[in-house]
């Protein structure tokens, strides 16, 4: 089974920090680390590579320096890896990412998509369910479990907020994955060594074949316009006694509130 | 802290260690010290790390280093929890005699186990009655045909029980003295090689330390170690190139019991000011670094001559150990002091270090035997010169 594991590189940080002008990330002086969801998604394909047979190939979008993140899946046993960079892919949104990986995916080839549920900057959660749609393929965000693979079809278990669901679909097919489905493993030192050599191969824009009017700020349609921290909110009352009495008060309060 | 020019390869063992430390080991440190509970699933988080590959040649499985490599492995671990530390080093300890007497076949089958840390190993010298007198074990093998019946009952002996590999020393001819002991490698589950009692120790509680009892086990002549009559010159070739072992476990102790007290320092306020603005404490702060420092120096040296493959490392080799451990034994002590009456309470981690720093001045031969084994190198380089 080749699986591909998208993975992003996000600051080594709790505050993310907007530019003010450009509304985007600012990455600048913040060292990198791979987002916390993807490392599920690459252990997720490493056990599934050793349950299954196939091959892990772990594919990300960035600037150069994202090819740390690569190495560091390298190094706790992915088989290759493949960055994805080009000044013409800057300023992509969710929508033009989302198509860019799926250009990129193709040209990797694929039995199964794996990426965390979302990345820990820009907390969007799109760029996985996008990408099965540009692909084609169904997807299941929000896996807990991978029940099993057999007959060219994938069965998990889909997080939900009062337990969980069974799904089953054919593959090829893409998983987003939560926390919950496992631990991710240290590297080890030879895949540490292995990593440190292996070269990365960086592919443009030209080289999957995307359509360039799609990609980077042309091809991004989100507008950000305003990002803030929301206010937090006064706390509230609550009313004790008999529900009949509870209820007269509430009234009450919510005449002299001008509410009702 | 200095990066004594180590290798980038050196320093990718000694983060790997550390965040394995860090992260996986400082969480169940005291449960396992409480529990007295060996750390298997310490010692498999290791294993798949390829942590127990450092110091095993790369054509038994191993990643071709040396003792520089398993020291900073060790020092690592140590830093988090000795009884950590000493279950893996101590297969180190068990496997350095396969490494140095072994013929190819016994290196074939006994090494690659122990490098993927599929198999712990084990090394088995002290007896009840033959401590720092090693010479006067009793444990004996007999010759009969097509190998040799082993005798008697071994005693503190590091991961015994769960190691499944064994290096054992017995006598083949007590008539010959310190000349007619010999070495064997005994798998765990032989006839005849069963386990006494599980210790119950003051420190390093998450390793295992148990009597081994051999009653008529058969060893197969392909498992002598070197030749008959040499058991004493592996058991001490082993120690000089483990002992800056205990060096690294030292520093380590020495070094987390420092990192806390200066946190600690820093956080606890008395008389309206933080106590690490005291000149008492900022002095013995600077006395603790400076020690650590040292020792750390020392055992680096040591470890650097034995992998430069300098064949006179018996005296650098107890120096590291006996410098070393006095340092953790003395900056742990000074630590539980900073610490006040929390570092003798056991939800701080102090006391712990402490309790571990004790048995680094002991075994792998007391720093007693340490000195004497220094005084002699300095008598016969004296007398070689003359």
């Amino acid at each position: 089974m080749d699986i591909v594991v998208c993975i992003k590189q996000v600051p080594e940080t709790t505050e993310v920090k907007i530019d003010p002008q450009t509304k985007t990330l600012v990455r600048e002086g913040i060292p990198g680390i791979v987002n916390p969801f993807d490392m599920y998604a690459i252990e997720e394909g490493l056990r599934l590579k050793e349950r299954y047979g196939g091959k892990v190939k772990v594919l990300t979008m960035g600037p150069p320096q994202a090819e740390d993140a690569l190495r560091e899946a390298l190094a706790m046993g992915a088989d290759e890896a493949v960055l994805l960079s080009d000044k013409a892919l800057a300023g992509s949104d969710t929508l033009a990412t989302s198509y860019a990986l799926s250009m990129a995916v193709r040209k990797l080839g694929y039995d199964l998509v794996i990426c965390g549920k979302q990345a820990i900057d820009g907390d969007t959660a799109q760029v996985g369910p996008e990408m099965a749609e540009h692909l084609g393929v169904p997807f299941v965000a929000w896996v807990r479990k991978v029940e099993e693979v057999s007959d060219g079809k994938i069965k998990v278990q889909r997080l939900m907020d009062d337990g969980y669901e069974v799904l089953e679909m054919p593959l090829p097919a893409l998983i987003t994955v939560v926390k919950e489905i496992n631990e991710p493993r240290l590297p080890s030192l030879r895949g540490k060594m292995r990593a440190r050599k292996a070269q990365i191969p960086v592919w443009t824009v030209e080289d999957i074949g995307a359509d360039p009017s799609r990609v980077g700020l042309e091809g991004s349609p989100t507008q950000v316009v305003r990002v803030f921290t929301p206010e937090r909110r006064a706390g509230g009352e609550i009313l004790q006694g008999e529900p009949e009495e509870v209820a007269d008060k509430l009234v009450e309060k919510l005449e002299a509130m001008g509410v009702i | 802290m200095p990066n004594y020019f180590l290798t980038e390869e050196q320093m990718m063992i000694r983060d790997l260690a550390r965040q394995i430390a860090e992260e996986k080991v400082k969480p169940v440190r005291a449960e396992l010290d409480e529990k007295e509970e060996f750390p298997w699933e310490i010692v498999r988080i290791l294993a798949q790390a390829d942590l127990f590959r450092v110091w095993v040649p790369e054509e038994y499985g191993g990643l071709g280093g040396g003792t520089l490599e398993l020291c900073l492995a060790t020092e690592e671990l140590s830093r988090a929890c000795a009884g950590v530390a000493v279950t893996y080093a101590g297969s180190a300890l068990g496997g350095t005699p396969i490494l140095l007497f072994g013929n190819e076949e016994q290196k074939r089958k006994y090494l690659p186990p122990l490098a993927s840390g599929e198999k712990l190993a084990a090394f088995a010298l002290t007896e009840p009655d033959a401590g720092s007198d090693a010479a006067a074990i009793s444990t004996t093998a007999k010759k009969v045909d097509g190998g040799y019946v082993l005798n008697g009952t071994k005693q503190w002996i590091t991961n015994g029980g769960e190691a499944e590999i064994y290096v054992v020393i017995a006598m083949t001819d007590k008539t010959k003295g310190a000349r007619g002991a010999s070495a064997f490698i005994v798998e765990k589950g032989w006839e005849g090689f069963g386990f006494g009692k599980k210790e119950r120790k003051m420190g390093i509680r998450a390793s295992a330390t148990r009597e081994l009892i051999f009653q008529d086990c058969f060893v197969p002549k392909e498992n002598l170690l070197g030749r008959e009559g040499m058991g004493f010159i592996v058991a001490m070739r082993t120690f000089d190139r483990t002992r800056p072992g205990i060096g690294a476990q030292s520093v380590g102790i020495a070094q987390g019991a420092l990192d806390e007290a200066l946190a600690y320092a820093h956080q606890r306020h008395q008389f309206g000011r933080p106590i690490s603005s005291f000149q008492a404490i900022q002095h013995m702060l600077a006395d603790m670094a400076t020690q650590i420092e040292a020792a750390r120096a020392l055992v680096y040296y040591a470890a650097r001559l034995i992998d430069s493959g300098e064949k006179d490392i018996s005296k650098i080799s107890a120096m590291a150990k006996l410098f070393a451990s006095d340092v953790a034994m003395r900056v742990t002590t000074d630590a539980v002091q900073i610490f006040g009456g929390y570092g003798y309470m056991r939800e701080y981690p102090v006391e712990k270090m402490m309790r571990d720093a004790k048995i680094t001045q002991i075994y792998e031969g007391t720093n007693q035997i340490m000195r004497n084994i220094i005084a002699g190198e300095l008598i016969k380089e004296l007398a070689s010169r003359r």
